[in-house]
């Protein structure tokens, strides 16, 4: 997508060093290394246990605990759709079946191109506009599917 | 002069377009010369409204909603500025009926005010109660909130006051107030309204905390669904730090407090505390088994008080109105208000504070106007993932922590997720376990395989394959989970699967759905 999600050891190093004195830094640093690469490398693993004292094994633990933290980029696109309950209630079900056709993959998964990763997640606390949607941080309610087919396939 | 008009930021409103609406409103403006100032607030909580607009006309702020961006020129020929007729008109907020018949406490301010102007905030009543407490001294704080009845909002509804004096009570240099904003049920969007709409209750009501129980330190652990909330709670704070509220010297007393805020990663079970405060800590979002309590033993060690927002946010107004004021709203043991979520299939959905005790009927038919579909109610999910299903024969239960409790159900946080007739009860049984499954931090095995195993049986179910048998199986499967969960997500979702199996037996039993279907 942009030049930014380029692994850059030295600015890893520098965006480690400005967390790392944070009181239980790992969940803040993670955060900030996956937003300035996409994603966790084995190399930014090791980087962030010897800043925090950790072992390896440990910050694993903590990446692979959290859904929002990957360990393999991401398409250009990220469609977040909500399987909840109130989402459910409004056809949330239907849609994504419908998205899972269109684009020909499944939950977690990225089309051949590179363009879109479908990912579920559990309530936006837009329960009261469902069915609800993210794309690419972007907020969708009401969420259809030819709306967001649009969303992730017109923009670059 | 310049006219004010106000369109929401709160996430639900700019999900229905709410940005493009306030871009439209700016450039038309600036198209027709007219000038207008936009100020952008909280959502009122009529969602089905939204993007809802107001304009401050000589007589007052009116409305008009839902208005998309492609209709702001149609407004603008309407002479919307000052109050013009226009299809989308509904007039003054406070005269719909469904503004007029609520008790706003906590959510006062939410809509009315531009959330990061503390001027504004004060003008509106805020501040009151932090002035009161710091005139009253921690004791006297401490017995108004334990006076005021009020309970825990994040669910467990534990009474706030008992809390917080087993942590003032608790020797240690340094103590915490933690704010839970982890918010993952479904149907739930009242912590982030008021984080969005109204920041400052929620750090008045984190800073009284402090004063009541003697910590100094308080993290808002928000998750990271809320992009929206995140930002404005960190600008908020910053403001807060300006403004002399948060700091070494909380409104120039003797009393320091200050607070940031952390962000979750995706775990539904980071809103259990103790697996928050893990989390916090840097680590796996393991639950802790209890006791230790986190009152005495929380965050990096030290005594420990995490709330709810709604929990917090409901202080201020307790202090500046008084304990009594409070508790003399309500039913039986659940006193004040209660900000309910109308969500899923229901024609008025969104936030509505009243006094505990209306009727599951009242709020879904009366306040909610029954289905968005238009098709019968057929089952309402009362909770979040956790909580029961109810049948309309179940509707005269008034929302009450006990009465909810001796019904099957629960209270929960407050949502109230409405399903029409088309619903498949099985299936959403089916998908309690699925989500027990994605959601479980693995501690305990009844959670983390027999939430497996829940799934394998009801698809067994759905295939229409031995049905009775499965159904026993099932039963027992839950009774496992319920009594070995260290926790209320396997020791819950018996809830809403045994709710769904006792008052809709007939989907357990319906035709044979095909694999396609169940999956
Ligand atoms: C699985 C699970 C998820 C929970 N999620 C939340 C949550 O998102 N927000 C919350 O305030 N409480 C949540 N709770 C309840 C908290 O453990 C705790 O009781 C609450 O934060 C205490 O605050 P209160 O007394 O102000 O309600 C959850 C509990 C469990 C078992
Ligand atoms: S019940 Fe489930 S989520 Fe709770 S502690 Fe046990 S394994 Fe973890
Ligand atoms: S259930 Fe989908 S946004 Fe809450």
């Amino acid at each position: 997508m942009s030049t930014a999600l380029i692994w850059d050891e030295k600015r890893a190093g520098e965006i480690i060093d400005a967390h790392k004195s944070m009181a239980g830094a790992t969940l803040p640093v993670l955060h900030a290394l996956q937003a300035a690469f996409g994603h966790i490398t084995e190399r930014a693993i090791e980087m962030v246990a010897d800043a925090l004292n950790l072992s390896r094994a440990e910050v694993h633990g903590v990446v692979s605990f959290y859904h929002d933290f990957r360990r393999a980029p991401a398409g250009a696109h990220v469609l977040k759709l909500c399987r909840a309950e109130a989402c459910q209630a409004v056809g949330a079900d239907k849609l994504a079946a419908t998205l899972r056709e269109t684009l020909g993959i499944d939950w977690h998964e990225t089309t051949a191109d590179g363009r879109v990763t479908l990912e579920p997640v559990f309530c936006l606390g837009l329960c009261s506009c469902g069915p609800a949607a993210m794309v690419d941080g972007k907020l969708v309610g009401r969420a259809d599917a030819k709306g967001l087919t649009a969303l992730v396939r017109g923009k670059t | 002069m310049s006219v004010r008009a106000f369109v929401p930021l709160d996430s639900a409103a700019v999900a229905l377009g709410a940005d493009d609406v306030a871009d439209a409103i700016a450039r038309e403006a600036l198209t027709r010369g007219v000038a207008v100032t936009i100020t952008r607030t909280g959502s009122h909580g009529m969602h089905w409204l939204e993007p809802l607009v107001e304009v401050e006309t000589p007589k007052g702020r009116t409305a008009y909603g839902p208005i998309k961006a492609a209709e702001v020129s149609g407004l603008f020929d309407a002479d919307f500025l000052a109050g013009g007729k226009h299809a989308r008109a509904v007039g003054p907020v406070d005269d719909l009926p469904f503004m007029k018949a609520q008790t706003r406490l906590t959510f006062a301010r939410c809509g009315r005010i531009d959330p990061l102007s503390i001027e504004q905030y004060r003008a509106a009543g805020g501040l009151k109660g932090l002035t009161q407490a710091l005139t009253l001294g921690p004791d006297a704080t401490l017995a108004a909130v334990t006076a005021s009845g009020l309970r825990g909002r994040g669910g467990a509804g534990f009474p706030t006051g008992v809390k917080w004096k087993t942590v003032r009570d608790a020797k240690a240099g340094q103590k915490y107030i933690v704010c839970n904003a982890d918010e993952g049920d479904s149907g739930t969007f009242s912590d982030r309204m008021i984080m969005e709409g109204d920041p400052f209750t929620v750090i008045e009501g984190m800073v009284i905390a402090g004063i009541a129980t003697g910590a100094t330190k308080g993290y808002i652990y928000i998750r990271s669904e809320y992009p929206v909330a995140v930002g404005i709670m960190n600008r908020a704070i910053e403001h807060a730090r300006a403004a002399r509220v948060l700091g070494d010297a909380v409104m120039n007393s003797a009393h320091a407090f200050d607070m940031e805020v952390r962000v979750g990663a995706g775990a539904y079970v980071c809103g259990e505390e103790t697996s928050l405060l893990e989390s916090l800590e840097g680590r796996r979002g393991q639950v802790r088994a209890k006791p230790p309590l986190p009152a005495h033993h929380g965050l990096f060690g030290k005594p420990t008080a995490v709330n709810n927002v709604i929990s917090l946010a409901s202080v201020p107004a307790i202090l500046a109105e008084g304990a009594d004021k409070y508790k003399s709203l309500g039913a039986g043991r659940s006193l004040g208000t209660i900000p309910i979520q109308l969500a899923g299939n229901v024609k008025h959905a969104g936030l509505y504070e009243a006094p505990f005790g209306m009727t599951l009927g009242q709020i879904v038919m009366d306040i909610g106007g029954g289905t968005a579909s238009g098709r019968p109610v057929r089952a309402v999910q009362v909770g979040g993932p956790l909580g029961a299903y109810f049948p309309v024969s179940l509707f005269d239960t008034p929302f009450d922590y006990e009465a909810f409790t001796a019904k099957g159900g629960l209270i929960g946080h407050a949502g109230v997720v409405v399903f029409d007739d088309t619903v498949d009860l099985a299936r959403q049984a089916r998908f309690a376990m699925e989500f027990c499954a994605i959601e479980s931090c693995g501690k305990c095995t009844p959670c983390r395989i027999g939430s497996v195993r829940g799934q394998e049986v009801i698809d067994r179910i759905l295939k229409g394959i031995a049905v009775d048998e499965q159904i026993a199986l099932l039963e027992d499967l839950c009774s496992t989970m319920k009594l070995g969960s260290l926790c209320a997500l396997g020791g819950f979702v018996p809830y809403p699967v045994l709710s769904a199996l006792t008052h809709f037996p007939e989907d357990f039993r319906a035709r044979p759905r095909s694999l396609a279907d169940v999956a």
